[in-house]
């Protein structure tokens, strides 16, 4: 426990803050010989105790294959690994759990769509829709099907404040839309947009729906019923979960119709050299061992999330927000960029000629880890004209002590340069 | 702090506010772009060389952090006036300076680079450093593909 900060129960309007905080024993060190201020949970989360005990549990007592074998180990193996898409799907509240598919990551999951249902049904002339906010992950794929295709990328704009134009959605939309794949939450601002608006309109064109919810997963409650979209991905590793292990959830009747992903073991139901059949959804599109223990720590993540309580987390993390807006308006030489409408995660920041890089080595001294770069959203940089920023962002685990910590390294590092 | 200090000295603050030849290409023979992803650092050296394989002249361009333009900047002012070879030569102590390896780390015999020696201390950093030297020897070899650090 050397290097925490004390925390103030008067400090937070969440009770159980100090009992939380202790089940993560990552942030219980000193950086530099100062307090670690983790305030880089965006970029990924820390791990709580029970997550890391159920990864340890299942290589200590249940180390087995998943889907094979029928002695007990294998059993127990499956079991847990299957009990968590049922958990994903309750999360989700998605009717069927087997429109759960366990992937490495958002950026697998986004991949897989592109490469089936988005080649299947882009064509030559048609139009894939995305935003000016979104990460890499959510262009990249995009981008090489549109190439692949002779489909054209549209890109829908955004203000200067960090909001979505639906307006200029409407406009962009056309019956050439095949695809409309949206950020819910910006990783590089913290914009938290109105999925069920774009979802709403994209859907009386036709158009297959997929949110990269990599960045709300763990701030707000998702409800795919009421949303109505196609496909949803997530990654564990910013869920308090193990990295390398992700969510793809799509809606069962398109899946049904999907052509499977990759090919290899466990997702066939024969082979011949003649040719092979395949297994049901949602086992078609998990070729070869799983991250079996990577799926367990999901599930172990996700009942961490539920403890605590997702309504609980966002009002936290909402005054935290709060708070750091506040007090960062107050320094002279720093411009927040974005001032979106509903702010979920992250604040981004630069500071009057320093550039991030040499603020985020400064702050390191100091214990405060933040993100300096593009955030793998570089035409958003470009679109604010800077290079890179400082992003501060957080977790149900931070303090208002740690904010005052970040507020200082910030002036330090201004002190280090006038 | 004092890692953070001997990091960012004062000659380092003061070349990456006002960076010496800082500019266009004029009448340079040779260019090469770099770029360090991680940060978005990008810049791009210009050098003339005589037919003698003398640097007569170099300038740059770009925006970076504050170790990066310090590093260009100083970069142009040492090496004007030396040959090729004594280039390649300066550049090998100055990167088994930063980046704390080899018998030269103290940075003795580089004279006003001995200023980035604080960098050995930030691997992460090292990259930074470099970015301007990568750049000025691709420049030097002729070759047009952008240099990246990563």
């Amino acid at each position: 426990m050397s290097g925490t900060r004390p925390i103030h129960e008067s400090s937070s309007s969440f009770a159980n803050l100090d009992e939380v905080r202790s089940s993560f024993p990552c942030l219980q060190q000193e950086i530099h010989g100062k307090p670690l201020v983790y305030l880089d949970s965006a970029a990924t989360t820390q791990k709580p105790i029970q997550v890391l005990q159920a990864l340890e549990s299942f290589y200590q007592e249940d180390c087995s294959n998943v889907h094979r074998g029928v002695h007990t180990l294998s059993e127990r193996a499956t079991h847990r690994y299957e009990a968590v898409r049922t958990k994903v799907a309750e999360l989700l509240n998605a009717p069927d759990p087997h429109g759960v598919i366990f992937t490495s990551g958002t950026t697998e999951s986004i991949n897989l769509v592109a490469r089936t249902i988005g080649r299947t049904r882009v064509s030559a002339g048609d139009q894939v829709l995305i935003s000016a906010m979104e990460h890499h992950a959510n262009i990249v794929p995009w981008q090489m099907l549109c190439e692949e295709q002779g489909a054209q990328l549209e890109i829908i704009d955004c203000t200067d404040d960090g909001n979505l134009k639906l307006d200029d959605l409407q406009s962009r939309i056309t019956d050439r839309t095949k695809v409309v794949s949206i950020g819910h939450v910006s990783n590089a601002v913290g914009t938290m947009h109105d999925i069920q608006k774009v979802i709403s309109v994209a859907r009386e064109k036709g158009a297959i729906t997929m949110i990269d919810s990599a960045q709300a997963i763990s701030h707000v409650p998702i409800d795919v019923e009421k949303l109505g979209c196609d496909f949803i991905a997530f990654s564990a590793h910013k869920m308090y979960g193990p990295t390398g292990t992700g969510v793809l959830w799509g809606r069962k009747e398109l899946l049904d119709q999907m052509s499977p992903w990759q090919g290899g073991g466990d997702m066939i139901r024969t082979v011949t050299f003649e040719g092979s059949t395949f297994a049901d959804v949602p086992w078609k599109f998990e070729a070869g061992t799983p991250h079996i223990a990577g799926v367990i720590g999901l599930g172990a993540a996700i009942d961490f999330i539920q403890d605590v309580g997702l309504e609980s987390i966002r009002s936290h993390e909402t005054q935290l927000l709060e708070a750091v807006v506040s007090k960062l308006d107050q320094i002279d030489g720093l411009t927040i960029i974005g001032r979106p409408e509903n702010r979920v995660s992250a604040v981004s920041f630069v500071l009057d000629a320093i550039h991030p890089h040499d603020a985020g080595t400064i702050m390191d001294q100091q214990g405060v880890a933040i993100r300096a770069g593009h955030h793998c959203a570089m035409p958003l940089m470009n679109r604010f004209g800077v290079a890179a920023t400082i992003r501060a962002s957080f977790a149900i685990y931070n303090t208002l002590d740690e904010i005052d910590a970040l507020v200082d390294g910030i002036k330090n590092v201004q002190e280090v340069f006038n | 702090m004092n890692d953070i200090r001997e990091l960012y000295q004062e000659m380092i603050l003061d070349h990456s506010r006002s960076p010496r030849n800082f500019g266009p290409r004029g009448q340079h023979n040779l260019s090469a772009k770099g770029y360090n992803p991680l940060c978005g650092d990008d810049v791009e050296i210009h050098v003339l060389r005589t037919p003698d394989g003398v640097v007569k002249e170099i300038c740059f361009e770009g925006s970076g952090c504050a170790i990066s333009t310090a590093s260009a900047s100083i970069l142009t002012g040492v090496l004007m006036g030396r040959g090729e070879e004594e280039v390649r030569e300066i550049f090998a102590g100055f990167r088994q300076m930063v980046s704390g390896q080899g018998e030269g780390p103290t940075g003795e015999g580089l004279g006003k680079l001995a200023v980035f020696s604080g960098v050995k201390q930030f691997p992460a950093r090292v990259k930074c450093a470099t970015l301007a030297w990568h750049t000025l020897i691709q420049a030097l070899s002729g070759i047009e593909e952008e240099v990246r650090t990563e």
